[in-house]
């Protein structure tokens, strides 16, 4: 048994014909997490007692012969913005460095309830701020496939993990390309849902619309069986929708004969590594041998993306990180003596500089005066963002785009200059400001041996027609 | 529209972070970066633009109008299980047992 070519399928098979117990299964994972993370540092927590608790519950049913549930012994690693009750969940901040969640979040508890055993908690920039995974309080992560290199961001535990053996899949958290853009320098697979597919209850909140939980993988049939699993209307979250769970996984080799793929022009500019440039190139020619129609479609609003992203996410964060003020959750500052001071010098302690530096962008963009000037803009240009897509839409089924425009860049590279950081993310934020599901995965090497990864973009609840045609790209490098 | 080491300290104080006289400093130069980019949308003509709020609307009842086409996301005004007292409070850095303990609140 190889950890680091394991899918949930070859898992599963292993442990209901009883071959390798869910127990040595979870066991061996640890050893590997052991033998590795030290130089990786995906994992902020290891959570032994309850992962081998689940594993024993698991070998229990295989033991008597009972039928196993679909993720019977599949180890899984989830984000530390995704709250597991009993177990320490601190968003990558020393703020929460001590916090215990009390409940466990809905995607959390989908995954325990079909068997999925969890190994424990994942790195994170703070609160899911940044692309590169260096703004983590506790210690930055490592590029398992070239440790000088950062793993991407926010969600870099989540897909250092998987490139490295140490899960069989994870969840993470997109806002702005943060499941997507780490799937791509790690090489692995990551699928953003569509807004409301997934409920965000006890996912900690950075920008509430802009929030997606979603898997990261090594097949796109795995996301595809992570997703089944985890979508659906929950009544804890207003914000899921009540639209009908598919059998997404069975969408993994459907013909993509005559799909209408779009090809935006706005995505392939300056800027763009030639190498990825190449590498998505060869995809879309293989697309089109399968008998898909290839079309030049435009998104005239892209270049406005960043800029509404960095004034709707910041402003969003700023109301929703008021909640961490050192009263109820959170580290305390000592010897404050009034109950403001408190507040400040606990807020100003607990928080590292990119998370106070969005929450001032936020608060700022939100003052009486600015108001006017910066958040409704950015709302009104949003609405151009959509119409861009409802209109190429109207004539694709599916848009296919770069992820990133360099690979894996070296830890501390862009650490210096937060707009440069900020506009590597030109390629995701738009799938989450216009809310649709979106999927990376790997489509080759450039000449230094680094992933690259390759986006496709689909309307709103349409995750089937995206994890068909990530599936065929897949099968199509075999 | 510069910002100036008088605007950091006001948005401070609106976000109640007080930042040290560096990190003062290093805000200001950030947010002019990050806010010379963002007066890139001022190149485009949004008078007749009906800003987005949220996602979802794109999939509320289209049949339905105002709030009624979120009825999905209501229920009934039932009283209904919640998190306890004990695990509401285990995670303060001070209690008294029944409700969380700040500093006080005007110095007199």
């Amino acid at each position: 048994m190889n950890v680091n070519t394991l899918t949930i399928d070859t898992t599963r098979a292993l442990v209901e014909s009883r071959e390798i117990s869910a127990r040595a299964m979870a066991e061996a994972h640890y050893a590997q997490i052991e033998s590795r993370d030290a130089e990786i540092g995906s994992f902020l927590t290891l959570t032994k007692e309850r992962a081998f608790a689940q594993a024993e519950r698991i070998d229990a049913l295989a033991e008597k012969g009972d039928p196993l549930p679909p993720l019977a012994g599949v180890p899984v690693g989830f984000k530390d913005v995704l709250m597991t009750r009993g177990v320490r969940t601190t968003a990558g901040s020393r703020f929460l460095e001590k916090f215990v969640a009390p409940y466990d979040a809905t995607a959390v508890e989908k995954l325990e309830a079909v068997g999925a055993v969890c190994l424990g908690k994942l790195n994170c920039d703070e609160f899911a701020m940044g692309s590169s995974n260096e703004n983590s309080a506790f210690h930055p992560v490592h590029n398992p496939r070239d440790v000088t290199r950062v793993p991407g961001g926010s969600s870099g535990g989540s897909a250092a993990a998987v490139a490295a053996g140490f899960a069989v899949a994870t969840l993470g958290s997109d806002t702005g390309g943060s499941i997507r853009q780490p799937a791509a320098f790690c090489g692995v697979v990551g699928l953003m849902p569509t807004y409301g597919r997934v409920s965000r209850y006890g996912l900690i909140a950075f920008a509430s619309s802009l929030d997606h939980v979603g898997p990261l993988t090594r097949t796109v049939k795995d996301s595809a069986t992570l997703l089944e699993v985890i979508a659906g209307r929950d009544s804890h979250d207003s914000t899921s929708a009540d639209v009908p769970v598919s059998k997404y996984s069975a969408e993994c080799g459907r013909e993509v004969k005559r799909l209408r793929i779009g090809v935006p022009k706005e995505y392939f500019g300056e800027g763009l590594d030639p190498e990825i440039r190449e590498a998505i190139e060869r995809r879309i020619d293989g697309l089109r041998k399968l008998g898909c129609e290839i079309v030049s479609v435009s998104l005239p609003h892209t270049e406005y993306a960043i800029p509404v992203y960095y004034i709707v996410a910041t402003a969003e964060a700023s109301a929703n990180l008021a909640r961490f003020d050192g009263v109820r959750y959170t580290t305390r500052s000592p010897q404050t003596k009034t109950l403001a001071d408190m507040y400040r010098k606990s807020r100003d302690e607990g928080f590292g500089a990119e998370v106070k530096r969005r929450i001032m962008l936020g608060t700022y963009a939100l003052s009486a005066g600015y108001y006017d000037a910066y958040y409704l803009k950015a709302q009104q240009v949003r609405t151009l963002l959509t119409r861009d897509f409802q209109s190429a839409f109207t004539s694709v089924d599916a848009i296919v785009t770069p992820v990133t425009p360099t690979v894996a860049f070296k830890l501390g590279e862009k650490s210096g200059d937060p707009m440069s950081m900020y506009l590597s993310d030109i390629y995701t934020v738009t799938g989450n400001l216009v809310g649709v599901p979106g999927i990376s995965l790997p489509c080759g090497k450039n000449s230094e041996g680094l992933p690259i990864g390759i986006q496709i973009l689909g309307k709103h609840f349409d995750e089937a027609t995206v994890i068909r045609l990530g599936h065929a790209m897949e099968q199509d490098q075999q | 529209m510069k910002v100036t080491e008088k605007d950091v300290a006001y948005v401070a104080d609106l976000a109640n972070l007080e930042l040290t006289p560096d990190e003062s400093t290093r805000m200001v130069s950030d947010l002019n970066s990050i806010l010379g980019h963002i007066d890139k949308l001022n190149e485009l003509d949004t008078s007749n633009v009906e800003p987005l709020a949220e996602v979802v609307s794109a999939f509320a009842s289209t049949e339905r109008h105002g709030s009624e086409r979120f009825a999905f996301a209501q229920r009934a005004d039932e009283v209904k299980p919640g998190l306890s007292r004990e695990a509401a409070l285990s995670n303060a850095p001070d209690t008294d047992g029944t409700c969380f303990k700040v500093p006080k609140v005007i110095e007199r």
